[in-house]
Formats: C-alpha cells, sequence, structure tokens
C-alpha cells in the first residue's frame, strides 16, 4: 500500500577511522512515520544526519555504502543546497533564527530564489498552517522568533522546514527539550504531517516512538538490531535484546 | 566567645580597609571629573566650535579645526579598522576556529589591545610619515586603525563564538552555504554584540595622543585634505595645556570637556548594548 522513498544500503561511517555505524540496511516507506530508537551512544543521531550530509561539516568524516532517494544516492551528490530543500531537518533545541517569525519561514524559500512577495507570502501562511502555528501568530509575524515559547518555537521550525517542500524531515530528538504539553502538541502535529511529507524521528522516549511511528528501527552499538512495523517491535520482537531494550532491561 | 570577638575585629579591619581604598581611588576620578567640568564648561561657548585658533590675546579663538579634524581623523580611521576588524574576528571565530593559528592570532591581539599607543605611532611614522615626507591625516588615521583592529577583531570573536552552533547548523540544514549562514544568522544574532565592540573601540582611540604626535601631528588651520597634517583635540590639548598662554589653557579645558563627555556616552551607550543583549 505505500511505497519506499528511501532505500538504505549497506551504510558504513567512520568518524576518522572509528566506524560508528555497522552495514546498515533499511527501507524508510513515503508518507510515514518512521522512529529510530537505542540507547545513548548507538549511533541513531549519527544515522539520521547522514542523510541530509551534515556530517560533511566536519572533517575526517566517511561514508560507504547508499542511500537512495528516487534513485539518486545522497552520499554521492555534489548539490548539497538541493540535498538539504529535499531533505529537511529539526534539532534537538528549537533554533528560531534571529530574525522575524516570518522571516524564519521565508529563509529556506529565499536560499532557493523564490522571491515573488505574493508566493513567498502564500507558502509561509501554508507553512505556518501545516505546523499548528498559524493561528497563535498570524497577528504577530514580524516579532522576533526569539519571543515565542519553546513549543512554539519548535513548531516554528517545522514551519520553516515543511516551506521548502522536502521528500522527508529528520527530526533528532524533537521533544526532549519541551515539557509535557507542548510534547503532546509536537506529537499529534507529526501524525498529521505525513499526509504531506515523511518522518523519519530519533527518540530517546520509547512510548514517543510506540504512538506516532509506523515503523521501529531499534540501534545498539552503531548496527541496525532489528527494523519492523512498530506494533511488531514493541509486542513481539524478533531479537532477544530488542525485547530487553524495550522492556527497560537495560540502556 | 574570644575566637568570635577576634574574628570580628579582623572583619572590621578588612572592612575599613577596603572602604578607605574605595574612596581614594574615588577621590581621584571624581576630582579630575569635577575639575574637567567645572573649567571646561566655562571655557564652551559657541565660539569654542565655530572658530578656529586666534592669535594669543586676540579673543574668540576657537578650535573648530580641531573638532573636525579629530572627526575625519576617527572616521577614516573606522574605515579601515573597522573591516579589517570585524572580518578577522569572523575567520577566527567561524573558518579558522579548529586552526591552530587561529589561537596565535588571538593572543597576540588580547596582547596588542595594551600595547603601548606610542609605539603604534613611531611604527606608522617610519611605514607612512618618512616615505611621505610630511605629516597627515592618513597616517593618523591608520595609526588609530591598528589600535583599533585588535579590540574590534577580539570582540568579535568572541561575540560570534557566543551565538550557538546548531543555530549554524539548522541552516546548514535549509541548504544555506556558510557565507550566508554568517550574514543572515550569526551577524544577525550578534549585532548589538558587534556594534558595542566598534562603539568602545572608537572611544578607545578617540583619546588617543601618543599615536597621531607622530602621525597626523598639528595644524592651526581648518583642512579637510587628509594628506596633509591634521589637527586633533587630543594633540591641540597636548600643545595648548602646555603653552604659556591663559586663552589656550581655556581651549584646552574646553576640547578635555568635549572628549570626556564623548567618552562617557560611548561607553554608556557600549553598556546599555551589552545589557540588552544579555536580556535577550
Amino acid at each position: 500500500m505505500s511505497d519506499v522513498l528511501i532505500e538504505v544500503k549497506h551504510l558504513n561511517f567512520y568518524y576518522g577511522s572509528v566506524k560508528v555505524l555497522k552495514d546498515i540496511n533499511l527501507n524508510v516507506e513515503k508518507n510515514n512515520i518512521t522512529a529510530l530508537i537505542g540507547p545513548s551512544g548507538c549511533g541513531k543521531t549519527t544515522f539520521l544526519r547522514c542523510f541530509n550530509r551534515m556530517h560533511d561539516l566536519y572533517k575526517g568524516n566517511r561514508y560507504e555504502g547508499e542511500i537512495l532517494l528516487n534513485g539518486e544516492n545522497l552520499l554521492k551528490t555534489q548539490d548539497l543546497i538541493a540535498l538539504r530543500s529535499k531533505v529537511g531537518m529539526v534539532f534537538q533545541k528549537p533554533t528560531p533564527f534571529p530574525m522575524s517569525i516570518f522571516d524564519n519561514v521565508a529563509y529556506g524559500l529565499k536560499l532557493k530564489g523564490i522571491k515573488k512577495k505574493s508566493e513567498v507570502e502564500d507558502i509561509v501562511e501554508r507553512s505556518l498552517m501545516q505546523a499548528a502555528l498559524w493561528d497563535e501568530v498570524k497577528d504577530k509575524l514580524s516579532s522576533p522568533a526569539t519571543s515565542l515559547s519553546g513549543g512554539q518555537q519548535q513548531r516554528l521550525v517545522i514551519a520553516r522546514a515543511l516551506a521548502v517542500e522536502p521528500d522527508i524531515i529528520l527530526f533528532d530528538e524533537p521533544t526532549s527539550a519541551l515539557d509535557p504539553i507542548a510534547t503532546a502538541k509536537i506529537e499529534e502535529l507529526l501524525t498529521h504531517l505525513k499526509d504531506i511529507t515523511t518522518i523519519l524521528i530519533v527518540t530517546h522516549n520509547m512510548q514517543q516512538a510506540a504512538r506516532v511511528s509506523e515503523y521501529t528501527a531499534f540501534m545498539f552499538q552503531g548496527e541496525l538490531i532489528e527494523f519492523d512495523r512498530t506494533e511488531k517491535i514493541f509486542t513481539n520482537p524478533r531479537e532477544e535484546l530488542t525485547e530487553k531494550y524495550i522492556t527497560g532491561r537495560f540502556g | 566567645m574570644r575566637i568570635e570577638k577576634k574574628r570580628k575585629i579582623k572583619n572590621y579591619i578588612a572592612l575599613s580597609l577596603a572602604t578607605l581604598t574605595a574612596i581614594i581611588g574615588l577621590f581621584w576620578l571624581v576630582f579630575i571629573l569635577t575639575s574637567i567640568l567645572i573649567k571646561g564648561l566655562s571655557a564652551i561657548n559657541l565660539s569654542l566650535f565655530l572658530n578656529d585658533p586666534a592669535p594669543p590675546g586676540i579673543p574668540g579663538g576657537g578650535l573648530r579645526c580641531a573638532f573636525i579634524g579629530q572627526l575625519i581623523i576617527t572616521i577614516l580611521a573606522c574605515i579601515i579598522g573597522v573591516p579589517i576588524g570585524v572580518l578577522g574576528g569572523t575567520f577566527l571565530a567561524e573558518y579558522g576556529r579548529n586552526n591552530k593559528l587561529s589561537g596565535l592570532v588571538s593572543a597576540l591581539a588580547d596582547m596588542m589591545t595594551s600595547f603601548p599607543s606610542i609605539v603604534v605611532g613611531v611604527f606608522v611614522y617610519t611605514l607612512v610619515v618618512r616615505p611621505m615626507g610630511h605629516f597627515s591625516g592618513y597616517a593618523g588615521a591608520l595609526a588609530l586603525a591598528i589600535i583599533m583592529i585588535p579590540i574590534i577583531l577580539r570582540t568579535t570573536e568572541e561575540t560570534l563564538k557566543l551565538i550557538p552552533w546548531e543555530l549554524r547548523e539548522a541552516a546548514f540544514a535549509l541548504g544555506a552555504p556558510y557565507y550566508l549562514v554568517i550574514k543572515d544568522v550569526v551577524y544577525r544574532g550578534a549585532a548589538t554584540g558587534l556594534f558595542t565592540g566598534i562603539m568602545l573601540s572608537i572611544a578607545r582611540v578617540a583619546v588617543e595622543t601618543a599615536p597621531l604626535l607622530f602621525t597626523s601631528f598639528n595644524n592651526s588651520f581648518l583642512t579637510l585634505n587628509p594628506n596633509q597634517p591634521m589637527p586633533s583635540l587630543t594633540v591641540t590639548i597636548y600643545q595648548y595645556a602646555m603653552g604659556p598662554y591663559p586663552d589656550w589653557h581655556r581651549l584646552a579645558w574646553g576640547a578635555s570637556f568635549v572628549i570626556v563627555i564623548f567618552v562617557l556616552l560611548f561607553n554608556i551607550a557600549g553598556r546599555f548594548f551589552i545589557k540588552k543583549r544579555l536580556k535577550k
């Protein structure tokens, strides 16, 4: 019923000479939420940051294998700017830029060269609506983004990512800096967002993975231990290690 | 009981000493400021700003040429010093942040900020004034710029480093190239800090005398050409205060007053911006 958006094939990743991701194979289904879980240091964030080549910012990192998006190997692409408009990212701490709410959402459009004022305004409004923030900010679009609360800032950042219509958005523990109410809002938002995009989310919170995702990948020490439908992982995991982790016996 | 009494006495002595030294320090500050205010204020009138120096004995002389000269030299110094300082600081905090050389440059710039300014004056004298064959406003501006650069460099570096790295990553993740990340995100976030650094560096060089003595020297006529010797407030104060005429002393007091007020305002403005930044 659903299509594969991204195929990860034999992915290895090295920090210098240290191999931190070991032969990872996984398919990301379109218009679904895929959660990455595992104990601290298992490589889930490192894995996530391969999809938009964030590791390229730092010296001495090396990728092997393939991450195929519509048949194109993201690990070989030269045009990182185009790649990053196809693969959005939302970070752990909200990262509003020091500019107005409107300019924050419009920033990706500016980078893409979309200048027509009416078009930009339409996209900003649409993105803020999709991020369930429009009603709260529509009267103060020119206020600084830093005046928003933490949860609002995180939804603003999601709107900013949505504005460039990415194929997939990567979420790196997007709720770990938020209170429970703001977290609930973001989780609800995520389940709506899968209608318009695809989501890959790293989370420390296993209940969150169980609540929002269709697929769950369990990682341990740089390896993908198990990848399956979420209900299968949480009710009847194939691997003993997975069961130990989700029942809280380690990690 | 006895030990408590001893402690009380020690406490009393420490407190008295601290208060006394604070008063001694403050006394001189207040003394200098009030005498400048009192003597300077009486020298302030329109002719101070509107007229050029008159020969001794003839009333109505002013320091228009020194005010304008100071302004031109300071603006030229900013034109040279601000871009170099800001861009250099940007390199240290951004492109070269993991570079060993950057650490060395930072340390050297720190040393430069407490470098004797007279040495800068002599340096520019040998480098520019001697080959040109005459004193000039350009040379004065260059000397002041050399003093400004390490100050702006370091404040820029420190301010940019305060911007969280995640913010840059977020901009990279949207597909921004590094120069746009710096221009749109980092500079914007650091704007008040950058501005404060520039203001404080201007306040610092506006009171320099020694480097100007060797470079722009002085001139009792109005000139708008920085290729000529140019009068400045500080050098004028130096020469007039040493001179034998009461008129000159009066003008020196007036110029001192203006310069002190200027520095005071710049520092207050600088502090205001720092506070504003910390609040955010």
